[in-house]
């Protein structure tokens, strides 16, 4: 048995690996927590209050994670997600005051679901790579959103709307919450248990390979960004909600906040790997970091300086990881 | 050698008559025709350029060829596209390896067909207890159905990857040069494998540029040479000589 001793060293290494990749968020998570938590312990930053702001705050974010972790996994990239929000937003919010709250609600997500399937339908089967594709709809969208009500910004004057979208409740736990969880908790079930999840993975690891197997690769390209977009969708409902009103500027500087979320929580950038709950973790670290930063009464260049330097140390070590 | 007169006596798992393959231009392959048996292993073998890849690819659906019949137990099939030639029970191995490097093993063994539970969901103990009885069976040395298949080394892969097959082809498994990324242990441990698959009774046809590895393994050998079939000799009853002579075209027939 001389392969006992390979096997065991397989295994070794096999062992380290996994500690040191998936636990990295959660450690920075706590890491980032103690140190605010000591260092701005007369500032609030510990009150249930702040905390559960922190949650609400990110609750966008996460579900515009959850998607982007879909089209990662694949092995695609969507820049186009914060400029997205904008555009569903003021489609919403628009349409509620209009024609009410379920013709609002489906303006939002159906004007996202429109924006993921042109995405898509350009990169699986014009095989244009995403990168080019989104970042062309970047643009595109943030012209749309700013010329949609000549920069303005749209009151939302629906209550229900509000209060399922922003500053409402459900059993004492606020709307915002309730979304988070439920697109967490279903964003997990289908990226982990479902035969669709496995098959966006091994998209994204061997194109080939997952051709050979029988997977239809255009569909799951086509599939992830369409997902992405009507998270997208869902997070411009949720600030439209929230701030009750939507503007053009909605989203529109989220999109880095979402990579680093998605990044920090273990999702290789080129495809193959990835994790929901560590795109949650990744995105409350993100808003814990955003919320401690200005308490410490750090400037907003300053702000944008730390979080940059924080993805930057996110991305090399997701692509140490992937060139080991 | 007795088992292999007795399975020759009966219908061929997969008939190739008279194949051939353009590429624009270019024949690729010309009325190419073959027999393989269940339980038994067929080499091809040829230069390089000769059309071998070409063939095991008209034979697994990715090309569809410009003339000829393909008959799989007696039953003329089209085959257009990969998934269908599986359907029939034929199944590829890559000489370069398609599998899925961070997924798990039991994940890349259910590639595209992961078995469902009743709620629609992944069935991981079905795919990780099939796994580790087939690995055991096959002698496929990993440290588990868990392990990540770029953790392993080049030969544990490869025999995932036979592995793969061998759970999925109740016909015919077609392998292009299996070993040639291999070391020379990893390659006795795979040909082990290969040389165990004649007890399932599964037909092989093996692409290999080693004419030792040839002749350990195959019960006949086709020759190939400018998309023309040379010849096909029973193992036992031939030597490198002749098979070289074959090859380098200093003898036709
Ligand atoms: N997709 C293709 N398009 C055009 N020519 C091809 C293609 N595939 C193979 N050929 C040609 O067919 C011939 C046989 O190639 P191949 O089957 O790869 O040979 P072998 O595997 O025996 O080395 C070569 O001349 C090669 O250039
Ligand atoms: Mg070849």
């Amino acid at each position: 048995m001389s392969n006992a001793n390979t096997n065991a060293a397989v295994a070794a290494s096999f062992a380290k690996r996994i500690n040191l990749q998936q636990y990295v968020v959660y450690f920075g998570f706590v890491a980032i927590f103690l140190f605010f938590a000591i260092v701005l312990k007369d500032s609030g930053f510990l009150t249930v209050r702040n905390l559960s702001n922190i949650v609400l705050q990110t609750a966008p974010v996460t579900i515009m994670a959850i998607g982007l972790v879909f089209v990662m996994s694949a092995g695609e990239i969507d820049l186009s997600i914060g400029s997205t929000v904008g555009v569903t937003a003021l489609a919403a919010a628009v349409t509620i005051n209009q024609y009410g709250l379920v013709a609002g609600v489906l303006a939002g997500l159906g004007a996202g679901l429109l924006i993921g399937l042109i995405n898509g339908a350009m990169v699986a089967y014009v095989k244009l790579p995403s990168f080019l594709v989104t970042l062309a709809t970047l643009g595109l969208l943030a012209g749309v959103s700013r010329s949609m009500t000549d920069l303005r910004s749209v009151p939302v004057i629906h209550e229900t709307f509000v209060g399922l979208f922003g500053s409402g409740s459900f059993l004492g736990i606020p709307s915002l919450m309730w979304w988070t969880a439920i697109a967490v908790a279903a964003g997990h079930m289908i990226y982990r248990e479902t035969r669709f999840g496995a098959h966006v993975l091994a998209t994204g690891d061997n194109a080939r390979a997952a051709s050979v197997s029988g997977i239809n690769v255009p569909r799951i390209r086509l599939t992830v960004l369409m997902i992405s977009g009507t998270l997208a969708g869902l997070a411009g409902l949720l600030y439209a909600g929230r701030l009750q009103a939507a503007k053009y500027t909605l989203g529109e500087t989220d999109l880095m906040t979402v990579i680093a979320a998605v990044i920090v929580g273990g999702t290789l950038l080129n495809g193959g790997k990835g994790s929901i709950i560590g795109a949650l973790v990744g995105s409350l670290m993100m808003g814990m970091l955003n919320n401690g930063l200005i308490l410490m009464g750090l400037s907003v260049s300053d702000q944008m300086i730390v979080r940059g330097l924080i993805i930057l140390t996110a991305v090399a070590v997701s692509l140490r990881e992937k060139n080991r | 050698m007795d088992a292999k007169v007795i399975a020759s006596a009966g219908q061929p798992v997969l008939k190739l008559q008279d194949i051939s393959k353009n590429f624009g231009g270019i024949t690729a392959i010309e009325n190419f025709s073959l027999e393989v048996y269940p339980g038994e292993i067929v080499a091809l073998v040829g230069d390089n350029g000769a059309g071998k890849s070409t063939l095991i690819k008209i034979i697994s659906g990715v090309h569809a060829p410009s003339a000829g019949t393909i008959t799989i137990e007696g039953q003329s099939v089209t085959m257009s596209s990969a998934t269908m030639a599986r359907s029939h029970g034929i199944e590829v191995v890559y000489q370069d390896l398609a599998l899925a490097d961070q997924q798990t093993v039991y994940m890349n063994m259910f590639l595209g067909r992961e078995p469902v539970t009743r709620l629609g969901l992944l069935d991981r103990r079905k795919m990780i207890a099939d796994t580790e009885k087939l690995v055991k069976e096959l002698d496929v040395r990993i440290p588990s159905a868990h392990a990540t298949i770029r953790d392993l080394s080049g030969g544990q892969r490869q025999g995932v990857a036979i592995a793969r097959a061998t759970h999925w082809a109740n016909k015919l498994i077609l392998l292009d040069e299996p070993t040639a990324a291999l070391g020379v242990a990893e390659t006795a441990k795979v040909e082990e494998i290969v040389q165990s698959l004649k007890q399932r009774n599964i037909g092989v046809l093996m692409i290999s540029h080693s004419l030792d590895q040839v002749f350990r393994l195959s019960d006949r050998i086709c020759v190939l040479r400018r998309g023309k079939q040379i010849g096909v000799r029973r193992t036992a009853e031939t030597s490198k000589n002749e098979i070289i002579a074959m090859i380098t075209g200093l003898q036709e027939h």
